[in-house]
């Protein structure tokens, strides 16, 4: 949870100084801001609870190999069509990922989880009011809405890509698993995207992006983490 | 009970460095002060989970108290509770429209787009204003439009 939310971040972050207009500018910029806010205090969870290094460390000091994050959240920003699609589809799987762990029985993650849910709340409501008005809006911007969306679906999947853990964790009542959150993702989507005029794409399994949990990455994952990390290793013991 | 006092109006003293007129008492940030042998014990409710002003704020406070003859202070995190635009004092929204922010809506625990459009227009008090974009110039604002007197204006978002 933690890698994703700091590779889209970093992500999401490339669009400040360079949105389509102001407000999206600062929308992402925000959204940002957020996500690498949501990934310092997952890190922080596993220093304090699972003796991981402390946040900087972990997220500035790890080899491409060692990243959790789904392909998804690697992927280069392209076009504004695809960064929204993008947030449309990663911050809806967040908000429900954050619901379900809400319950959760690891109490502080079920108290971070009912934090996050509300400020995830600005996050799909502002997804969904642009998935919609460019989906309706004209034959261009709908036709760049669906591309993006057949892009980024098979991808959107990894993020659903079950782990060892799956099972253990269900069993001590810690999270509900991946299949249960791809489930819920999809009944809450695709009314929305029916509404917007746009279509999922069929699927055969197999064409699934999986491997990002396992930490098999695409090419663009080093050059990001080359960028991310550069000033960090300039002097990893400074104080800032 | 007075010197417990003495501390809340330091506390009263010490501002949000992104909304300069709104103190940590204002925005229900505090919710516990001990003394005790060992000193000042104060418990801080973080408001955005990604609020840059956080760690200032933190250091804020320890610096007032101890400016004030406060030898030893400790500023922890509480994660006991959440924080909630609710805790914002009544003080607090009157402060924040005098300031030219709209003041969040009580949510009672549901948010959505009605409590996040919902808004009074923090310049002529109208409420027939309209939402122009979820995300402002920081983490805890949104921006509107006044539809009476014709003025943008940002809000304090609810949450």
């Amino acid at each position: 949870m933690a890698d994703d939310e700091l590779m889209i971040g970093h992500r999401n972050s490339e669009w400040t100084g360079l949105g389509p207009i102001l407000e999206e500018d600062i929308a992402f910029s925000s959204i940002a801001q957020d996500q690498i806010g949501h990934a310092l205090a997952n890190y922080g969870l596993l220093n304090e609870h699972f003796g991981e290094a402390i946040p900087d460390v972990i997220a500035f000091s790890r080899n491409e190999k060692e990243f959790h994050s789904s392909q998804f959240v690697e992927l280069p920003i392209g076009d504004y069509a695809f960064s929204l699609m993008r947030h449309f589809l990663f911050d809806h799987a967040e908000s429900i990922r954050y619901d379900m762990l809400t319950l959760s029985s690891f109490a502080p993650l079920a108290s971070l989880a009912r934090k996050i849910k509300g400020e995830l709340k600005y996050h799909t409501l502002h997804a969904d009011l642009w998935v919609k008005r460019l989906g309706q809006g004209m034959e261009e911007s709908h036709a760049r809405m669906q591309t993006a969306l057949n892009e980024a679906f098979p991808y959107a999947l990894g993020m659903f890509e079950p782990s060892k853990y799956d099972d253990e964790l269900k069993s001590e009542n810690i999270f509900e698993g991946e299949t249960a959150l791809q489930t819920k993702w999809l009944e809450t989507i695709t009314p929305i995207l029916e509404r917007a005029n746009l279509q999922l794409p069929k699927l055969p399994i197999k064409e699934r992006m999986y491997g990002g949990r396992q930490g098999y990455h695409t090419e663009y994952l080093q050059p990001l983490l080359d960028e991310m990390t550069e000033v960090y290793r300039l002097d990893p013991a400074a104080t800032w | 009970m007075v010197m417990q006092q003495h501390i809340y109006d330091i506390l009263a003293t010490v501002m949000d460095p992104e909304i300069p007129t709104l103190s940590v008492i204002d925005l229900g940030m505090i919710t516990d002060v001990r003394m005790s042998d060992d000193g000042v014990r104060i418990r801080l409710l973080p408001t955005f989970v990604a609020c840059p002003a956080t760690s200032y704020i933190k250091s804020n406070i320890s610096e007032a108290l101890r400016h004030a003859g406060f030898e030893s202070v400790q500023v922890d995190l509480e994660t006991e509770m959440n924080w909630t635009s609710d805790r914002i004092s009544e003080i607090g929204r009157k402060k924040l429209e005098a300031f030219g922010l709209g003041a969040p809506v009580q949510i009672d625990g549901v948010l959505g787009l009605d409590q996040i459009e919902q808004v009074a227009c923090p310049h002529c008090g109208s409420s027939n204003t309209e939402i122009r974009s979820m995300f402002g110039s920081t983490l805890c604002r949104s921006i509107h439009y006044c539809l009476d007197c014709k003025q943008g204006f940002e809000r304090f978002k609810p949450l």
